[in-house]
């Protein structure tokens, strides 16, 4: 392995209609063993999935969101959710479900891994990634 | 440079694995290094040797194993992926009861790591897909 890359793995999809959204976090999760510099982004329809309450029950699909709160301890704890992408569903950072990581740097002080960003500032943050992973 | 390639999309639905192809053909054909090509989603049935084509079509499954074998290029299809979808080799049928495998020449099925080794390994890991 030739050091540290910056990866980054944006989520498009609501959770539920397609695999891309489950799938896609089975590759975070894996992908988390090795070390890299690891952020997740939320943009369009892929906030929804963090939205609080997730009930599948009615569709006989597996609701896998409480999976995503194994992130923070798989030291995945930069989760950026677009704001404008909330905004035109109507949604709320108070409507996203809370996902916290402790930071062994500060007494495991929890924190919250989720940051709700401005469109340009997601810009600026796939500028600076050499690996974009699509899902 | 060398280039790692996703696909994740399936033959024929969607013509990601068609520009995948024809990407990587020219990239080999200017001199370029492919170190591997991940198939996850449905982009795994890109890996079943049953698939059988009307005949004036492109043959997408028999045109990867031929690229396979003339350029010894690594494709990978995802075991979960593929187990999902019923995309087997010999070794997975025999450990999953199946009565049978499917997996067209050329191709191996492994874990997900092969995709993020892909992308630290490669000067460049190229998404094929919608």
């Amino acid at each position: 392995m030739s050091g540290s890359k910056k990866f980054m793995y944006i989520n498009r999809h609501a959770p539920c209609g397609t695999v891309y959204a489950v799938e896609g976090l089975e590759v975070v999760l894996i992908g988390a063993a090795f070390e890299q510099d690891v952020c997740m982004a939320f943009i369009g329809d892929g906030v929804f999935q963090l939205k609080q309450d997730q009930d599948t029950a009615d569709t006989g699909m597996k609701n896998f969101s409480p999976a995503y709160r194994a992130l923070g301890d798989y030291e995945v704890n930069r989760l950026y959710v677009e704001r404008e992408s909330l905004q035109e569903r109507g949604l709320t950072e108070e409507d996203l479900m809370p996902l916290t990581w402790e930071d062994e740097d500060e007494d495991w002080t929890e924190k919250s891994s989720i940051h709700v960003v401005d469109r340009a500032q997601l810009s600026d943050l796939m500028e600076e990634q050499d690996i974009i992973l699509n899902f | 440079m060398k280039f790692s390639v996703m696909v994740s999309e399936g033959p024929y639905t969607h013509q990601a694995s068609d520009s995948a192809y024809q990407f990587i053909r020219a990239a080999l054909a200017a001199g370029h290094e492919i170190f591997r090509i991940f198939f996850y989603h449905d982009g795994v049935n890109n890996g079943t040797r049953l698939t059988t084509p009307p005949q004036d079509d492109r043959h997408i499954v028999n045109r990867w194993s031929e690229l396979a074998t003339e350029h010894e290029l690594d494709l990978v299809l995802c075991v979960a992926a593929a187990q999902r979808r019923g995309i087997v080799d010999p070794d997975e049928a025999k450990r999953n009861g199946k009565d049978g495998d499917n997996i067209a020449p050329g191709f191996r099925i492994s874990g997900l790591g092969q995709l993020i080794e892909a992308g630290i390994e490669s000067d460049r890991l190229l998404v094929f897909g919608d």
